[in-house]
């Protein structure tokens, strides 16, 4: 086995806590209480862990990280120790005040989400009143305040028809990037995939859609693009590999490989609390697990790709095919591939449209 | 909409707002932080980069590269700076 590299990014996932209720959140089904959250002093250790340990960059996530009042105290802490800050937020609660607060600290990026194109599809499908107005706003402040923004797309069936105006949004409010991210599908997307899950139609224009405006918009706005891995030939290389670049840590401490991995049954996540972020990275049981190529069953092990996507998923594997060290289901390789696709179309087909909106209440304990 | 910026021996390249030029210590080399991204530079890239201050044209940036690496074609050198920095604007991480 070759030497363990370090990581590149620390994912700090501050809270579970969030305003908004979106159908395909990436927290798990099981939200961690605010009771069960790191305090201050222990994020401050674990952010300089995370630089000691060769980190470059800090995320601020959650779900809503602002929920938090110590934000501005942990980016001054991640810039102390010479980390790159960046704040993944709803916006919608964040106000002038807090946005200065955040600058004086050292804020470096901010990334806001926007869930659609148009006040209608973005307040339905957040679940929120007023969110896509709020979120346009904020995104403005983050501009006229210096800092550069990136604005995030979650796309799905029922917003792909706005994919051109969600771009040309992103230029508008001044953005020099813009994610277009295709659901992945476990916890919460899981459960709406029949009303998520794009047409076939939908994910032949999509492509080309996004090759169009990145020429478009060439040395305007970068366009970063995670593809509908379903419909795909090859699986995604998630995370660029588990446990090769990034370290998240969920809002109680747990120490995952990307921040789906709770959805694993089986894997142990060791905590901050319990042992140093270096000590987690380089011996623990759950990142060596699925750590570069020997883990692999075949016909990952002997593919000419296996260091090119690292077997794809794990989590989605767990999810379709309730073992996590399969062949990720997104190949077209995988045994379970040609029936995950004829499901997921089938379901496209269907047009369910409601969401079971992702709340504390409607979570699994 | 802003335009796209077009680089030229003209130009006068200097790190965007907000990006920084850091040196790695855990992997001893130079990078820059952008949002959401990390650039790691060889030897030539960060040569380039760290003389990219906001007052330096990109033919003064190739005249001081030719003397401080004898020996490297002057048209070789200039294609080089100008690719690189054509690239980093596209990507938002430099302004000229």
């Amino acid at each position: 086995m070759t030497a363990i590299e370090p990581p590149m990014a620390l994912l700090a996932e501050l809270t579970h806590r969030c305003p908004l209720q979106c159908p395909y959140c990436s927290n798990p089904l099981h939200l961690e209480r605010p009771a069960g959250e790191l305090n201050t002093a222990e994020w401050l250790r674990v952010i300089r862990q995370a630089a000691e340990i060769g980190c470059m960059q800090v995320h601020f996530s959650g779900g809503e990280p602002l929920v938090r009042p110590d934000v501005e105290k942990l980016v001054a802490g991640a810039v102390e120790a010479g980390l790159y800050t960046n704040l993944i937020t709803s916006a919608v609660t964040l106000d002038r005040e807090r946005l200065q607060s955040l600058v004086d600290a050292g804020l470096e990026h901010v990334q806001v989400s926007f869930q659609d194109s148009t006040p209608p599809g973005g307040d339905r499908i957040a679940g929120y009143r007023n969110a896509h107005a709020k979120k346009i706003s904020a995104a403005q402040r983050v501009r006229e305040a210096g800092l550069p923004l990136t604005a995030n797309f979650v796309v799905h069936r029922q917003n792909l028809h706005h994919l051109e105006d969600m771009l040309e949004l992103a230029v508008s409010i001044g953005a020099r990037r813009a994610e277009i991210a295709n659901v992945q599908y476990y916890g919460w997307a899981l459960r709406n995939r029949a009303a998520l899950m794009p047409s076939r139609a939908q994910i032949d224009e999509m492509s080309g859609t996004v090759a169009a405006a990145r020429e478009k918009y060439q040395g305007v706005l970068v366009i970063d693009y995670v593809v509908p891995d379903y419909y795909a030939q090859y699986p995604k290389p998630c995370m660029g590999g588990w446990g090769r670049r990034f370290i998240n840590v969920s809002p109680s401490g747990k120490v995952l490989p990307c921040h789906a991995a709770e959805t694993i049954a089986g894997l142990f996540f060791d905590s901050v609390r319990d042992r140093s972020l270096e000590d987690i990275w380089s011996s623990s049981d759950a990142f060596n697990r699925f750590r570069g190529t020997a883990w692999m069953p075949e016909p990952c092990k002997s593919c000419a790709r296996r260091e090119i996507d690292w077997g794809g998923c794990r989590c989605q594997a767990f999810a379709v095919t309730g073992d996590a060290a399969s062949t990720d289901p997104a190949c077209s390789l995988s045994a379970a591939h040609e029936n995950l696709v004829a499901a997921a179309t089938q379901e496209a087909g269907a047009f369910l449209d409601d969401f079971v909106y992702r709340r504390f209440r409607s979570s699994g304990r | 909409m802003s335009a796209r910026i077009i680089i030229d021996v003209q130009s006068v390249p200097r790190l965007a707002p907000h990006i920084r030029l850091r040196f790695d210590k855990v992997r001893e080399c130079w990078t820059i932080q952008a949002p959401e991204r990390s650039f790691v530079l060889d030897v030539p890239a960060h040569a380039i980069v760290s003389r990219c201050d906001g007052n330096a044209s990109a033919d003064t940036i190739v005249n001081d590269l030719c003397a401080a690496f004898v020996g490297a074609p002057r048209e070789i050198i200039e294609k080089d700076v100008l690719a690189l920095l054509q690239d980093f604007v596209d990507k938002g991480v430099m302004l000229a």
